[in-house]
C-alpha cells in the first residue's frame, strides 16, 4: 500500500525513456547532423564518431555494476572523471563567483523536495554518480562518476529512485504496486553504445525536476523530447533540432549555462570561432546583441533593458503536460475519508494532491512574471534564518533598472508553503524519503522526519514547527518561440501591459508625466475656448452692424 | 475681375511645401499622441513606425525648404520687426470686433504682419529645437551610449521635452487655423494659400 517515493517522477520518467527509445536513431544523428547535414543520408545514420566503441576490448565484458564501466571508461578517457568531479553535477554544490554564497542542490533549500539532505537514496537517481546516500559518500572516488547517464544512447539506462544512484540491474516493478515493470540496463550494450549526450539524456533529469514531468522549470518537459517549430523555434525536429548541448557547449565535461550562474547581460557582436566565449549558452553567443534587422532600428534598441527572453518567450509551458505553480506541504499527511493515503489528480490529470506531500496548484501556457534580473540569485541556505511573518524568498534576484548589468527577465514564480523552525526560524530539513520510521511519506509524521532530518543536516531542532509561505524564482529561458509569436510591442506598450510592474525605466504609452498631460490639455483647451469666444465675438460683432 | 487688385504672394513651391508641412504636422500630432498613450487608433507599433517616417519625410522637405528659402531670398519674409506690432495686437483685441481696417497690408515682398513674423520666428527658433532636439535623441535612443550622452539623459526627460513641445505644436495649429478665417471672408486665406493668389481689399 505504501507507494515509492516519487511515483510520478518514475511513471513520467518511464514514459520519456520508453518514448525516446525508438527515436534513438534521430537523436544520435543529431550531432553530426550539424556537422554535415548532406550526411543524414536515409537508413540508419552512420556515426560522426571516429572510435567504434563496441570494437574496443575493454568494453568486451559482462559488466555487473555502473562503478565497473566506469573503471573501463577511465582506461582511455583517463582524465574524464576528474572532469566530472569538477561540475555541479557531481558536486551539487556551486559558489556564485560575485558574492561567494555556496549554494546547489546539497546546501539549498529548494521550494519544491525541499533538500537532498537525508533523501539521498531516492534523490540521488539524479546525480551523476553511483552510491551517494548519506553525507559519507567520497566524492573523490573516480569509478563512483556515471558516465552513462548522460552518453548512453539506447535508451535502456534506468536510475531510479532508492538505489542512491545505481542503475536498474534488476528487472523491478516500478513505481511499486503499479503493475509496471522496469527492465535491467544491458551494461554491456549501453557501454558499446555511447555518444554525446542526447534531449533524452539531459531531459531524463532535467524535464523531470521536483519529480513530475514540467513540474520544476517550466520551460523544460518531455515534450522537448520532440517539440514542433511552435513550442521550441531552435529544437523543432523537422527545422534546427538542436539538442541541449547545441547550446550548453561542454569544455572539459563543464556544461555552460547555469541558473546559477545566469549571464543575465551579454553585449557585442555574435561569438566567432576561436574567440574565448564566458557565456555560450546564452542567445547573443550566435544572435549578437543587435540580432533584429528591421528598417526602423527600434527593436535592437530594447537590448540594453530587455534579456530576449522576455519578448521570445511569451509564455513557457506551452502545452498540455504545464508547470507547477505552488506546492502546499502543510497539507502533507492529511488522510482520506478512509484514514489511509490518498492521492488526487486535476482535470488534466497532473497530481493535485498527497497525502504525502500536500496539494499542488499547475497551470499550462503560463506568462512569466517580469523583474529586473542581473543573474546573481541569493539563496536561503540551510540554517539561513528567516522572518516568518513574511513570504521567504527561497532565492532572492538581484539587480534593479539602475544597475547596468541588470535585464527585465521572465521568471517562473513558484510559490509554496513549508516546514520551519518556530523556535529557531529557519527552514527545515526533513527526511522524507525512506522506508524507516521516521520517513515522512512511509510513517505521515512531521515531527519524526523533521526531526532525522535535521539531525541528518546537523543542526539543532526545537520540536516545534509551522509552516510559512515561500517562493522561488526561475528565470525562464528555454521554449523561445519562432519570431512570430514573439510579444508584439503593444503587449508592454500600454498601460496595462505585461511591464505594468516594472520601475525605473520610461515605456512610451505606458507612462506618461500627469503634471505634464493635464497642463497641455489645459493649453490646449484654452486655446479652443479662446479661438471660440474671438470667433463668437466677431460673428456677433458684424451681424449687428450687418 | 480686376487683375490690379490682385498681388501673387505663394510661388508654387511654397504652396507644396505649406500643405505637406501641414498634412505631415497633423499626421504627427495624431500619431504622437497615440505613441504617448492618448488614445489608440492605428495601434502603437503602427503609430510609431508612421511616425517616423512623417518625421524622415518632414526632414527631407525641410532641407529642401531651406535650400529654396535661401536662393529666393525668401528667407527676409522672417526677419522680426516690432513695428507695427501693437497695432497688430490692437486690431485682434479690438478692431477686428468693430469693423476696423486691418492695419497690416500684404505685398510680396512682406507677405507676414509682424505678429506673424515673430509667431513663425518663435515656432522656427524655439519649438522647433525642441521638438526636433527631443525627437531625434528619441529616435536615437540606442547611439546614447556611443554618443556618450547616456550619462546625462534619460528617455523620461527626452519623451517629456517631445510631449512639451506636442502641446505647443497643438496649440499653434489651433491658433493658425483660427487665424486663417480673420481674412475679408473667412476663407479667403485659405484660398490665397491654394491659388496663391490674394484678393486686394
Amino acid at each position: 500500500m505504501l507507494l515509492r517515493f516519487s511515483s510520478l517522477l518514475s511513471a513520467a520518467a518511464a514514459y520519456v525513456l520508453l518514448a525516446a527509445a525508438p527515436a534513438y536513431a534521430t537523436a544520435a544523428a543529431k550531432p553530426e547532423a550539424m556537422i554535415a547535414p548532406q550526411a543524414q543520408a536515409v537508413g540508419k545514420p552512420v556515426s560522426a564518431s571516429t572510435a567504434d566503441h563496441s570494437k574496443f576490448k575493454e568494453l568486451q565484458k559482462n559488466f555487473t555494476s555502473g562503478p565497473q564501466v566506469t573503471e573501463a571508461c577511465l582506461v582511455c578517457h583517463t582524465e574524464a572523471a576528474k572532469q566530472v568531479q569538477h561540475t555541479k553535477h557531481w558536486t551539487w554544490e556551486s559558489t556564485d563567483p560575485k558574492t561567494g554564497q555556496v549554494r546547489g542542490k546539497k546546501n539549498i533549500i529548494n521550494n519544491y523536495c525541499t533538500s537532498p539532505v537525508s533523501n539521498e537514496k531516492d534523490c540521488m537517481a539524479c546525480h551523476a554518480g553511483y552510491g551517494w546516500k548519506d553525507d559519507k559518500f567520497d566524492f573523490k572516488v573516480e569509478k563512483n562518476v556515471d558516465c552513462l547517464i548522460c552518453h548512453d544512447t539506447t535508451g535502456t539506462y534506468r536510475k531510479l529512485p532508492g538505489y542512491a544512484g545505481h542503475p536498474v540491474l534488476k528487472r523491478v516493478e516500478f513505481p511499486h504496486g503499479s503493475g509496471r515493470f522496469v527492465e535491467p540496463a544491458d551494461l554491456k550494450k549501453v557501454a558499446q553504445s555511447i555518444g554525446m549526450p542526447s534531449r533524452s539524456n539531459c531531459g531524463s533529469c532535467h524535464f523531470f525536476g521536483a519529480g513530475g514531468n514540467g513540474a520544476k522549470h517550466g520551460d523544460l518537459d518531455s515534450s522537448l523530447q520532440h517539440p514542433g517549430k511552435y513550442l521550441d523555434v531552435h529544437m523543432d525536429e523537422k527545422g534546427l533540432n538542436f539538442t541541449c548541448v547545441t547550446c550548453h557547449a561542454t569544455s572539459s565535461h563543464q556544461v555552460s549555462g547555469s541558473r546559477y550562474n545566469v549571464a543575465a547581460v551579454v553585449e557585442g557582436p555574435a561569438h566567432i570561432r576561436g574567440k574565448k566565449d564566458e557565456s555560450p549558452a546564452s542567445c547573443q553567443s550566435c544572435h549578437s546583441d543587435k540580432p533584429h534587422h528591421d528598417k526602423m532600428g527600434m527593436l535592437n534598441q530594447h537590448t540594453d533593458k530587455l534579456a530576449c527572453q522576455t519578448c521570445h518567450i511569451p509564455q513557457y509551458a506551452r502545452n498540455e503536460i504545464g508547470t507547477e505553480a505552488s506546492w502546499d506541504w502543510s497539507l502533507a499527511t492529511t488522510m482520506g475519508p478512509d484514514g489511509k493515503p490518498m492521492v488526487r489528480k486535476d482535470s488534466a490529470g497532473r497530481r493535485a494532491f498527497d497525502s504525502k506531500k500536500g496539494t499542488w496548484v499547475w497551470d499550462s501556457y503560463v506568462i512569466p512574471e517580469y523583474r529586473w534580473y542581473n543573474g546573481v540569485s541569493t539563496y536561503k541556505v540551510i540554517g539561513d534564518k528567516i522572518d516568518p511573518s513574511k513570504t521567504v524568498q527561497i532565492n532572492e534576484v538581484g539587480g534593479g533598472p539602475n544597475d547596468p548589468d541588470s535585464r527585465i527577465w521572465p521568471l517562473k514564480v513558484h510559490r509554496g508553503k513549508q516546514p520551519y523552525d518556530k523556535v529557531n526560524n529557519y527552514l527545515t530539513v526533513q527526511h522524507t524519503a525512506g522506508e524507516d520510521h521516521t520517513a515522512l511519506w512511509h510513517n505521515y509524521d512531521w515531527q519524526k522526519a523533521i526531526g532525522a532530518g535535521m539531525k541528518a543536516a546537523k543542526l539543532p531542532y526545537s520540536g516545534e514547527y509551522g509552516f510559512v509561505d515561500t517562493e522561488m524564482t526561475w528565470p525562464i529561458t528555454h521554449m523561445v518561440a519562432p519570431k512570430h509569436d514573439a510579444l508584439s510591442c503593444a503587449q508592454c506598450h500600454s498601460k496595462n501591459g505585461r511591464l505594468q510592474g516594472i520601475e525605473g525605466v520610461y515605456l512610451p504609452s505606458r507612462d506618461n508625466n500627469k503634471w505634464l498631460d493635464m497642463f497641455g490639455w489645459t493649453l490646449v483647451l484654452l486655446s479652443l475656448i479662446g479661438v471660440l469666444v474671438h470667433g463668437s465675438l466677431r460673428i456677433y460683432t458684424s451681424k449687428k452692424k450687418g | 475681375m480686376n487683375t490690379s487688385n490682385r498681388i501673387f504672394l505663394y510661388k508654387r513651391y511654397e504652396r507644396f511645401w505649406h500643405w505637406s508641412q501641414a498634412l505631415l504636422v497633423i499626421s504627427m500630432l495624431v500619431t504622437g499622441f497615440e505613441v504617448h498613450g492618448t488614445y489608440h487608433l492605428f495601434g502603437f507599433e503602427k503609430a510609431v513606425n508612421l511616425h517616423t517616417i512623417f518625421a524622415w519625410t518632414l526632414l527631407t522637405l525641410w532641407a529642401f525648404t531651406i535650400f529654396w528659402q535661401f536662393t529666393t531670398g525668401e528667407w527676409r519674409q522672417y526677419i522680426p520687426t516690432l513695428k507695427k506690432v501693437d497695432a497688430m495686437v490692437r486690431y485682434y483685441t479690438f478692431g477686428i470686433f468693430r469693423d476696423a481696417p486691418n492695419p497690416f497690408h500684404k505685398t510680396a515682398e512682406k507677405k507676414h504682419n509682424p505678429l506673424q513674423r515673430l509667431a513663425y520666428l518663435a515656432l522656427l527658433s524655439m519649438l522647433s529645437p525642441v521638438i526636433w532636439g527631443s525627437g531625434l535623441f528619441y529616435l536615437f535612443y540606442s547611439h546614447w551610449k556611443s554618443w556618450g550622452v547616456d550619462a546625462y539623459l534619460s528617455l523620461e526627460a527626452v519623451a517629456l521635452v517631445h510631449t512639451a513641445g506636442a502641446f505647443m505644436m497643438l496649440v499653434f495649429f489651433i491658433a493658425h487655423v483660427y487665424l486663417t478665417t480673420t481674412g475679408h471672408t473667412p476663407l479667403a486665406h485659405i484660398k490665397t494659400m491654394i491659388t496663391g493668389w490674394e484678393e486686394a481689399d
